[in-house]
């Protein structure tokens, strides 16, 4: 497991995450290279479903993040969010999917420093849990999608 | 029963209705759902402990709507499933009678929403007691033993969509499981594909299931499906203090927030 790099997929909005790690990038702080920063308009618009089908495709940890509440560019997009993904992670962890390996953030676009911080913390931690193969193993072999390793 | 043949010959001699959805004798021992709409036929009505279906399921269908007005043999999760559409702007007052049988034999019968929201209770729709047993034993499992009870579970799902059908609140005209640019759901039944179904369906239904069972009693195979949207309504009805199918105006309980919602789990 020494060499293990967990792949984490990021969903981040595009106006106070999505910034904050380009502040990040431009403060030249240097953070895990792990992650693959995926951009959507707002938090509200990650459906639950882009999380599934991330594990489904080799992800080992999750990141969700966006506006801090009452920043949102939409006024209530992330408040909206935040009450689907309490009743989310509710239903996964009934269902048995590891949890641990689902992080929300709210990071600003003036936040460069916490973006490190929470982007070397999931890394450090999924890398801690190991791959998440158990997810995957749950597809037959032959129809893994991207001949997902597991 | 005589009460319940009289009451339903009367709406429709009357014209109240045009069709009268309740339960007959089926080809076995069980009974299943009876359309009426000859008032010499309202005799063949039955009500009875193996009347079990939610019968509100057939009120958005458009062959159904086609014939009229509806009146339905009701039980408490119907009445709950009828609000809870009301809510969802699905139904408008006066689309549809109720007659609710009683202890006694008589049958009362309820139209106006006001009315409905009196004849109902909390109380009405819980789980049974060996239902109320597997959820609590499932969940005091350690991580690993529920991913594998429920992988084992969903294993055995054919994707029939039964549970899809039979559910009152499950009426979109496009599934998302029907969609394929893009396939969100993977169509070969494996497991995994499988819980992305179940998911999907327990997250649409979330804070809009009102807890008949009706989705459990409709699988082949016998997935304990319902608990999956007894644990989110239980979380809802704690976390935001909402509960489906109890008001005909309620709004509901994902489409809102308060700045005080829960957020220990963010970072
Ligand atoms: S999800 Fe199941 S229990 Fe809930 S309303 Fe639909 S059929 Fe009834
Ligand atoms: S009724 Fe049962 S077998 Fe059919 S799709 Fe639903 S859960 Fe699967």
């Amino acid at each position: 497991m020494a060499d293990f790099e967990p792949k984490i997929t990021a969903f981040v909005c595009t106006w106070c995450t999505y910034a904050g790690a380009d502040l990040t990038g431009t403060s030249r702080i240097k953070y895990a290279s792990n992650v693959r920063v995926l951009r959507v308009p707002c938090t509200g618009r990650i459906d639950f479903m882009y999380v599934l089908q991330a594990f489904a495709q080799g992800a080992d940890g999750i990141i969700v993040s966006g506006c801090h509440p009452a920043d949102c560019h939409y006024t209530s997009g992330n408040l909206h969010a935040r009450r689907r993904w309490v009743v989310f992670r509710k239903l996964l962890d009934f269902v048995g999917v590891d949890t641990r390996r689902i992080h929300f953030a709210w990071v600003s676009a003036a936040e460069g420093a916490k973006w490190a911080d929470l982007v070397n913390s999931v890394v450090a931690s999924v890398r801690e849990l190991g791959p998440y193969d158990e997810y995957r193993q749950a597809i037959p072999s032959h129809i893994r999608p991207g001949g997902v390793a597991a | 029963m005589s009460a319940l043949h009289d009451a339903a010959r009367g709406i429709l001699e009357s014209g109240a209705a045009a069709v009268v959805i309740g339960h007959g004798e089926g080809t076995a021992t069980g009974a299943r759902p009876l359309f009426v709409r000859d008032p010499a036929k309202a005799g063949e009505l039955v009500f009875d402990e193996r009347c079990v279906h939610n019968l509100a399921v057939y009120l958005l269908k458009p062959e159904v709507k086609a014939l009229g007005r509806a009146a339905l043999v009701g039980q408490p999760p119907t009445l709950r499933s009828v609000l809870q559409l009301a809510a969802e702007q699905q139904l408008k007052e006066g689309d549809v009678i109720l007659l609710l049988p009683e202890p006694d034999g008589g049958v009362r019968q309820v139209e106006s929403f006001a009315d409905i929201e009196r004849a109902v209770s909390e109380a009405d729709a819980q789980l049974s007691p060996e239902e109320r047993a597997c959820l609590d034993e499932v969940a005091a499992l350690p991580r690993e033993e529920r991913w594998r009870f429920w992988q084992q579970e969903f294993t055995r799902c054919l994707k029939c969509y039964a549970c899809r059908a039979a559910c009152p609140l499950c009426y979109c005209t496009q599934c998302i499981v029907d969609v394929n640019q893009p396939q969100w759901i993977p169509v070969p039944p494996h497991p995994l594909g499988n819980m992305d179904w179940h998911v999907v369906r327990a997250m649409h239904l979330a804070g809009r299931c009102i807890g008949c069972g009706a989705c459990a009693r409709a699988c082949p195979v016998d997935i304990p499906l319902n608990l999956l949207n007894q644990v989110i309504e239980e979380e809802i009805a704690g976390q935001f203090d909402a509960r489906a199918g109890l008001s005909a105006s309620a709004s509901y309980a994902l489409s809102t927030f308060t700045t005080g919602d829960k957020d220990t789990f963010i970072r």
